[in-house]
């Protein structure tokens, strides 16, 4: 295991040799933040010193964001032929899947805590309840990575990044769509509300929002860490295939 | 050093290798010929560890490759085919994590396996520029300064002299040939001048067989007189 950390770094920094990571952070920056202050979002209107206008668009958000840094994980290692030069240095896949996921994974952290501007802004104008933000800022942490192994999963199956990019998108979606009201609906007038629950709690958007309300319930952690670990797992069978 | 049995592969209905057997010990030079297409690449990397073989044995210093894939790595070389390398890092970033996977962890360690190589293969011009930007010579260099950090007793060399000028294959040849007494060396090529310049054996394969595994002696022997790519050519047609 103590190759994981050369393999990290390499791929962390790669983000910021390349002006990949520039790009992705401003980006993602001015979507989040105009999205909050857009009249879907109502940051002012609403009058709450909370963040809750800027994060209740992450599961969108993501569904576009985080396939655009976990495309290349693999992709590019393919078409570039360096998957050759890096699985014949001495390491298991394992560690090769873990290293490049945690860069991916420490990126986009970065990404989300550099919001960190919105939450003093809301300190500055109001009593916001602290707790409730880290719980939020906690919950789309771990969303996050549930997106990034979707993606890096996605990613080792294609040398192609915009098939990767494509594939992560559909796959993410589902995963955002199945907890939407409208859909849910539909879902429990055909099927038995048993099955339809079951459904609907694959849903990042159901586990995310207890994070937003400040609820950090070990059930939702399981989810997004399982998720992960799930993903990472089938990363690794399809890598040695 | 290195031993082969049987190895085969086969893609869909293409049996790309077909039960190819040698052994190279410490000291040679392995020349490894063949058409394109013929499995000298497939060879390599089952060899190597990047490909599982369908059926066959091949070891490393007595390690099964399929069974402890990691231990064998840690003893091989390898310059893959066009030396592919990360293209957004500089030469000397690049070694320095190929030196840190390779397990030279404390920097003192690292910094003089770098210099080292760096100086072997005479990149010391170019050491802060991105790999990207490097000419097809250097680029194979770098490739080949990854294959030599750790001082492995087993090199295995994918065309190594492929895009090279002509005073740069003489300066890989070189290298190669200095560095061979305590190595087992495997290179692959298309250039049959190479297999007299410094090769101790050639195998010859096509369609996936050994044709031949004999000395460059014994190579010219078989046609007396005749030039050696008309040897190849009667082996491999």
């Amino acid at each position: 295991m103590s190759q994981i950390r050369p393999l990290f770094k390499r791929e962390f920094l790669g983000y910021f040799r390349s002006p990949v990571a520039y790009v992705f952070l401003v980006s993602f920056l001015v979507i989040s933040v105009s999205l909050a202050f857009s009249r879907y979002g109502n940051f002012f209107k609403n009058g709450t010193a909370s963040l809750e206008s800027y994060f209740i668009f992450f599961p969108w958000l993501f569904m576009f964001i985080v396939p655009a840094v976990g495309m290349r994980l693999w992709s590019e290692e393919k078409r570039a032929g360096t998957i050759e030069l890096l699985f014949t240095l001495p390491i298991t896949t394992l560690e090769a899947v873990l290293g490049k996921f945690l860069a991916g994974w420490a990126f986009l952290t970065i990404a989300i805590l550099l919001s960190f501007p919105m939450a003093l802004t809301v300190g500055f104008l109001g009593q916001p309840d602290w707790g409730v933000m880290a719980a939020t800022y906690l919950g789309a942490i771990l969303m996050a990575g549930a997106y990034l192994g979707i993606c890096a999963l996605t990613s080792a199956l294609t040398k192609n990044q915009v098939i990767s990019f494509v594939l992560s998108l559909a796959a993410c979606a589902v995963f955002v769509f199945l907890g939407l009201s409208s859909f849910t609906t539909t879902l429990e007038s055909i099927l038995p509300v048993s099955v339809a629950d079951m459904v609907s709690n694959f849903s990042f958007v159901t586990h995310f929002d207890a994070f937003t309300k400040g609820i950090i319930d070990p059930k939702d952690v399981i989810f997004f860490l399982s998720l992960m670990g799930f993903t990472l797992f089938l990363n690794v069978v399809a890598l040695e295939r | 050093m290195i031993e082969v049995t049987g190895l085969v592969k086969t893609y869909g209905t293409k049996r790309a290798v077909d039960g190819i057997s040698f052994k190279v010990n410490r000291g040679e030079i392995l020349g490894f010929l063949g058409p394109n297409g013929a499995g000298k690449s497939t060879t390599m990397k089952m060899l190597t560890g990047f490909i599982r073989p369908d059926a066959g044995t091949a070891t490393v210093g007595g390690i099964d490759v399929t069974v402890d894939p990691v231990a064998v790595k840690r003893q091989l070389g390898y310059l893959p085919e066009s030396a592919p390398a990360y293209p957004e890092m500089t030469v000397e970033e690049f070694l320095c994590f190929i030196a840190e996977v390779r397990g030279f962890c404390n920097a003192t360690a690292q910094r003089e396996r770098v210099e080292h190589v760096l100086g072997l293969t005479h990149l010391n011009s170019v050491r802060n520029q991105t790999i990207e930007t490097l000419s097809k010579g250097y680029k194979q260099r770098v490739g080949f300064a990854q294959a030599l950090i750790h001082n492995p007793p087993a090199l295995i060399l994918d065309e190594p002299t492929d895009g090279l000028d002509p005073n740069q294959k003489n300066e890989v040849r070189t290298l190669i040939k200095n560095m061979a007494a305590e190595k087992a060396v495997i290179l692959s090529t298309h250039i049959l001048e190479e297999v007299d310049a410094i090769c101790t054996r050639v195998i010859i394969i096509a369609r996936g067989r050994v044709v031949a595994d004999e000395t460059p002696a014994a190579l010219r022997a078989r046609q007396p007189g005749a030039r050696l790519d008309e040897i190849f050519r009667t082996l491999t047609a």
